[in-house]
């Protein structure tokens, strides 16, 4: 458990090891504030999600799922793309309407960030890999959590050195997107140093 | 017939999704160690993209506004299954390589991007064109830094030896880093630098630009 726990935040971390959810790494890291807020969407959405998949899986497209009614041949397996997209942009909407009523500071807060975590590669990227892996249901738990945790850490970081690059001299071809690429380069060098890491 | 020519041609370098509309890069990153696998990915990503926006342009009059996120999704999803269920038939190894890549097309920007920005307001064919050349643009950049991490990060090609390497008698000594994660982002970086300088309308002005500099120059 620990093992999945320190492996998905350093070793295998989303963002800087398999590049998923880049997109919206290096669009909404010009701020600090609210790479912090996104990073925490990430962390609740993840860990609610992969769990959430793991038991849509096992219960519904696996093959022998549908024993019980007499049809152990079923395998809808191939359906679980549409499946999981599906349960992360119904969660996504959850999540808006629970927070939109309980904390609407924090609703504010997000904004246009929470709808566009459904198409965040991170998500779907960690219920894949969950089927990939075929984590059991604490696995898969532990395994959200630590991958939101582990893109959020890179986020912030992230958000953190752009804040001190703004006032920098840059090369004319390298201002903005140039840039970004190698900071998170550079990050990404930092993070691979954690391979020898023993959990 | 020129203006769709530009259709096609215009992502490949000018308006490239990866450089310049900052759409699709996850993939572009993660498929990129071997030449062989950056080019399956391009393929199936340059049909997927020609075919979600053909059918969403076709259909483009009957999505009401509301659901059409979803309806896109589930377009593009479909697609997607089906290249992924022929990957794993007529290509397994390479299928296995890209493993959970295919299946992210699904959230790759680019695909839902071209669809709501483009193919929502334009008949068929344009629609098809401007995905053909985004695929392609989107094949361009993979398929240079592809060769750029297979040719120094291995010294092969597609699997072929291209460099005498160090461990049979030759010259060559691979360089590991290749073959890791921060290569991608630097290669794609200087990448973005290169085409910002030959074409500078590109570069992004700086966001706060100290007021002395003008008056210094």
């Amino acid at each position: 458990m620990t093992e999945i726990l320190v492996t998905s935040i350093f070793q295998q971390n989303l963002a800087l090891s398999f590049f998923l959810g880049i997109c919206t790494f290096l669009a909404v890291s010009e701020r600090f504030e609210t790479a912090v807020g996104l990073g925490l969407a990430l962390i609740v959405v993840q860990t609610i999600t992969v769990p959430a998949n793991n038991l849509i899986l096992n219960g519904l497209l696996v093959e022998g799922a549908w024993a019980w009614l007499g049809l152990p041949d079923v395998n809808l397996t191939f359906v679980s793309l549409i499946a999981f997209i599906g349960v992360i942009a119904a969660m996504v909407q959850i999540l808006e309407m629970t927070l939109d009523r309980f904390a609407p500071a924090l609703y504010r807060a997000l904004g246009i960030f929470l709808p566009l975590i459904t198409v965040n590669c991170a998500v779907l990227g960690g219920s894949l890999f969950m089927v990939e892996r075929q984590y059991s249901f604490s696995e898969s738990v532990v395994y959200g959590f630590g991958g939101g945790v582990g893109w959020a850490l890179a986020i912030v970081s992230f958000a953190a050195i752009r804040e001190r690059l703004k006032y920098s001299d840059i090369p004319e071809g390298l201002q903005g997107l140039g840039s970004a690429f190698l900071v998170t380069g550079l990050i990404s060098l930092g993070f691979s140093a954690f391979a020898r890491l023993e959990p | 017939m020129l203006s769709r020519l530009r259709t096609v041609t215009g992502p490949i370098i000018a308006n490239n999704p990866i450089t310049l509309q900052i759409l699709g890069i996850c993939s572009a990153l993660a498929v990129t160690t071997s030449l062989s696998t950056a080019l399956t990915m391009s393929a199936a990503l340059t049909v997927v993209l020609c075919l979600s926006s053909g059918i969403i342009s076709l259909i483009r009059h009957h999505i009401p506004p509301v659901i059409r996120l979803i309806v896109q999704i589930i377009i593009i999803a479909s697609l997607v299954i089906v290249i992924d269920e022929f990957l794993r038939a007529f290509a397994f190894e390479i299928s296995r390589q890209l493993s959970i890549f295919v299946g992210l097309i699904v959230t790759n920007c680019l695909v839902l991007g071209r669809a709501e920005s483009f193919a929502m307001h334009n008949p068929p064919l344009p629609a098809v064109l401007d995905g053909l050349g985004n695929g392609l643009g989107y094949s361009a950049v993979l398929i240079l830094v592809g060769t750029i991490r297979e040719l120094l990060g291995a010294g092969t090609l597609l699997g072929y030896p291209m460099l005498p390497l160090a461990a049979e008698g030759g010259w060559f000594e691979p360089l590991g880093l290749m073959q890791l994660a921060p290569s991608a982002f630097f290669i794609i970086g200087f990448l973005i630098w290169a085409i910002r300088t030959r074409w500078a309308a590109q570069v992004e002005p700086p966001k706060f630009a100290l007021k002395t500099r003008r008056a210094v120059r």
